[in-house]
């Protein structure tokens, strides 16, 4: 799936002087508010991270209240989705004008019908709401199907998705990896490799070791950022 | 063209053809939506007329008939399908309506077709989610037109049901089909709690609404914000009951007086009032706060039930600790945790006993925190029936342990008594009396806990010769301490002391602070009505309690006018007649008892009430009540029998 990538961080957590005796929880509290919302600076959404305390000596700030300020190495686990990228989802609603998909069990996504290519159709089959494809029969998109939707627009603050379903490589993740290959279509093998080679450079640079301090690695200094260990 | 035209009359088509199919109301409804997006000034006048009658049709906002809710209905579900077309500017008064709607007064088809409306409408990316969950809490609400005597009738009892459910299920679409919904629900159920002036009715409905929500799927994602908005609002209404409505002339002045207010006359005697003379009855926020207090129980009962205790009772205790606890003398609200305990003693009634004590012990806490605690633990101790006392004796060791310490630690060369310096010992000290006084004969009945008493080092602490907690601590408590202390011989050599018939000395007062840390017995008796059934089997009133000079089974008292009663007397009374009836294991000859003041005046006065009950103020002026009268006919003739 694009749009999720791991990247290295080296963060300043400011603790506050009253939970100076529990600085692991503090930090990792802090960092956990920064989960499942959208962070300009590191330009997707925090999807997990890992924490590493290098030093025990941290600066304390002067000012009204002396912040300890503890640098620290993360990793993130970032999911930006931009448009034009396949992401996958598992399908919660059929409507009659609109899919309703979650991606990742936290993003709602949403399928207007005029994003969905004329081969599939609503239908009622056996009771259930399905859009099926009408030129593949086995080709159907019922509820709690995972499908592959492309990326139109992303809403930051709620992380809704819009998607659409007309480039011809998306559709029920379960029936194009089965018959992607035999429908000939060279447009869709040659997307994959695409995709793989867009990933692999965005990885690249980060497997790389953590010491080294290279510019082109994604490495982002946060500063300003405060914690309050209470509510 | 025709078609849709005829689609525009809405009740001429609906009377003449029958009911318009769904995808003819479908393209009548986009058109009518269509037709009014641009500029208000440019809108042709009729597209503004067939659009302010889909407003009107959507929420007509009073009881509508068959039809016209057929007709909602349909238009609701047309505009289901096309929420994606809704503009939150050009339709705005349009979307107003729909999320103004009440959905109490609608059937089923129409309540339906709105709860979809809003579950759909929540999924267009981020403009109307907040608006949609508004609108369902809201719903928790009984509509405001509904008055007192009909809220209690079947129907709309039913209907709140009906009306709950759907809402819950409503939440939970939401929530499948947008995952981050709940954090959205937190920060709306936080702003859209209801203020605790408003009706009774209504803050118990909605609190029993978002209880229940609580106790749903949906729950586990909200975490501790229902219960701390919850209980926020207890302590709202519980600050603004005036302590003149509970206190009588003189506060306090019966820490031991008889409790039980029901089979007491004498109003003098009583911590409660008599309920008709209460004035906490007629107060607004008292009954608010007890219709509350029924429901939070409530929701407690239920989710023991359902085996989920131990979280809600998790969440409650940090409530506790961050709201209530740094409360100055919260009345009623903690007899909530009261009730959780006694629900599962042996978890929850322990872990808040634990708790207590850790936060006195602990050295990071601030003095009045640690007072307070001490204070909380020292009343939950004395009052909760299902605490065992091999509880109750492990805490007192601990309590002890402290307190000894704390003693070792003193300077010597400091010769002067300074209570509040010492404010946290003192207040350590008071609590360990006042628990004794409750429990010292359940504790002495059991050998091993009564040597584990025993070996602690309580006289040392108390006969402290710098510190003297028994000058400083409240007389009245010491006084009946010492009472029984020296019944039970826990002190090696016996004292005289002087009764200090005052209930409060200087020295107490210093200790206690301003907020007279010293008085404050958070678990004092419940006097809420409505919510009492819940407190009153687990809570023990200082008359059931069994002391150590005083042993016939009081519990029976109310019921058995007295017969089994008689046959054990306070051994103290009776030094030399008692031969007959040592079932107990205080060796009473070897016992040297200074004279008792109330054995001189036995056959004069109230012998029977200076026997049974525990220290008064001031000698009794009333006449004994009929059932004491009783007893007190039967104990002369037993006197007469044993004199000779």
């Amino acid at each position: 799936m694009e749009g999720l990538r791991v990247a290295e961080a080296d963060l300043v957590v400011y603790v506050h002087p009253s939970k100076s005796n529990q600085v692991r929880r503090a930090v990792l509290r802090q960092l956990s508010s920064l989960l499942f919302t959208h962070d300009e600076i590191f330009e997707g959404v925090v999807l997990a991270y890992e924490v590493n305390i290098p030093s025990k000596r941290a600066k304390v700030i002067s000012g009204l209240i002396p912040y300890i300020g503890v640098k620290i190495k993360a990793n993130l686990l970032l999911f930006s989705p931009k448009p034009s990228m396949l992401l996958g989802g598992k399908v919660v609603k059929l409507g009659k004008e609109s899919i309703h998909v979650v991606v990742l069990g936290f993003s709602s996504a949403a399928i207007m019908l005029e994003d969905i290519r004329e081969e599939f159709k609503y239908k009622i089959k056996h009771g259930e709401v399905v859009f099926a494809s009408s030129s593949h029969k086995r080709h159907v998109i019922k509820a709690g199907s995972m499908i592959r939707f492309q990326v139109k627009s992303l809403d930051e603050e709620i992380l809704h998705i819009s998607g659409s379903l007309l480039p011809s490589n998306t559709g029920c993740i379960q029936w194009l990896s089965k018959h992607g290959t035999e429908d000939g279509s060279y447009a869709d093998r040659s997307l994959k490799t695409s995709d793989i080679q867009r990933e692999m450079q965005e990885e690249g640079p980060l497997n790389t070791t953590t010491g080294d301090k290279s510019p082109n690695k994604t490495h982002k200094h946060k500063s300003k950022k405060r914690t309050r260990g209470d509510r | 063209m025709g078609v849709e035209l005829q689609g525009y009359d809405f009740p001429v088509g609906v009377v003449e053809d029958g009911y318009l199919s769904d995808s003819e109301a479908f393209a009548s409804v986009i058109n009518v939506i269509n037709g009014v997006r641009m500029a208000p000034s440019l809108v042709p006048q009729s597209n503004k007329e067939q659009y302010d009658y889909l407003v009107t049709v959507v929420n007509p906002g009073k009881r509508i008939g068959q039809d016209d809710e057929a007709l909602m209905a349909t238009a609701l579900k047309a505009l289901s399908r096309a929420v994606f077309r809704l503009d939150a500017v050009y339709h705005g008064s349009l979307l107003n309506n729909i999320f103004m709607s009440s959905i109490w007064d609608y059937g089923l088809d129409a309540r339906n077709a709105l709860l979809e409306l809003i579950t759909t409408l929540a999924t267009v990316p981020d403009k109307f989610l907040d608006n949609c969950l508004y609108t369902l809490l809201h719903n928790l609400r009984p509509p405001s037109r509904l008055k007192a005597p009909f809220n209690q009738s079947k129907r709309w009892l039913m209907r709140k049901e009906e009306v709950r459910r759907e809402v819950y299920l409503a939440l939970n679409c939401i929530n499948t089909l947008v995952p981050l919904a709940p954090a959205r629900l937190k920060i709306l159920i936080e702003k859209c709690m209801p203020r605790f002036t408003e009706d009774k009715y209504v803050l118990m409905t909605y609190v029993e609404g978002i209880l229940g929500l609580e106790r749903n799927e949906i729950g586990k994602f909200l975490g501790s914000t229902v219960l701390a908005r919850v209980v926020d609002l207890l302590i709202d209404l519980d600050v603004n009951i005036p302590w003149e409505d509970i206190l009588q002339e003189e506060p306090n002045k019966g820490i031991f007086a008889i409790e039980l207010g029901e089979c007491n006359e004498d109003d003098e005697y009583t911590t409660i009032p008599n309920m008709d003379t209460l004035g906490l009855v007629k107060n607004t926020f008292a009954d608010k706060l007890d219709g509350l207090m029924v429901v939070a129980c409530e929701h407690l009962k239920s989710c023991s039930e359902s085996g989920h205790l131990l979280e809600v009772f998790e969440r409650l205790s940090e409530i506790f600790q961050r709201a209530m606890l740094k409360l100055h003398k919260s009345k009623f609200t903690q007899f909530l945790m009261f009730y959780a305990c006694s629900l599962d003693p042996d978890t929850c009634g322990l872990k808040f006993a634990i708790m207590l004590t850790d936060i006195f012990i602990s050295k990071d806490e601030d003095p009045d925190s640690r007072m307070k605690a001490i204070a909380y633990l020292a009343s939950y101790l004395a009052r909760a029936k299902f605490i065992p006392s091999s509880l109750v004796a492990s805490i007192l060791k601990r309590l002890v342990d402290w307190c000894f310490e704390y003693c070792q630690l003193q300077d010597s060369w400091v010769n002067k008594i300074s209570p509040q310096a010492d404010r946290v010992f003192y207040s350590g000290c008071q609590a360990v009396m006042y628990i004794l006084c409750f429990r010292l004969r359940s504790i002495c009945d059991v050998p091993q806990l009564k040597q584990l008493l025993f070996h602690l080092p309580v006289d040392s602490i108390l006969h402290h010769p710098v510190l003297d907690p028994l000058k400083v601590c409240l007389p009245l408590i010491v006084q009946e301490f010492l009472r029984q202390a020296q019944t039970a011989r826990l002190f090696k050599k016996p004292m005289a002391h002087s009764y200090d018939n005052s209930l409060e000395s200087e020295f107490s007062k210093a200790f206690g602070g301003i907020q007279r840390l010293d008085m404050f017995f958070p678990f004092d008796p419940y006097l809420l009505k409505e919510s009492d059934r819940f407190m009153r089997p687990n809570f023990e009133f200082w008359d059931m309690v069994k002391t150590t000079y005083s042993d016939y089974d009081s519990s029976e008292g109310e019921d058995s006018e007295g017969e089994d009663e008689l046959k054990d007397l306070g051994p103290s009374n009776f030094p030399k007649d008692n031969d007959d009836e040592d079932d107990l294991d205080l060796k009473i000859d070897k016992m040297s008892i200074t004279p008792n003041p109330s054995f001189l005046h036995q056959i004069a006065t109230n012998f029977d009430q200076s026997s049974q009950m525990p220290a008064r103020i001031r000698p009794s002026q009333s006449p004994p009540s009929p059932r004491h009268g009783f007893l007190y006919t039967k104990k002369e003739e037993r006197l007469d029998d044993q004199k000779i």
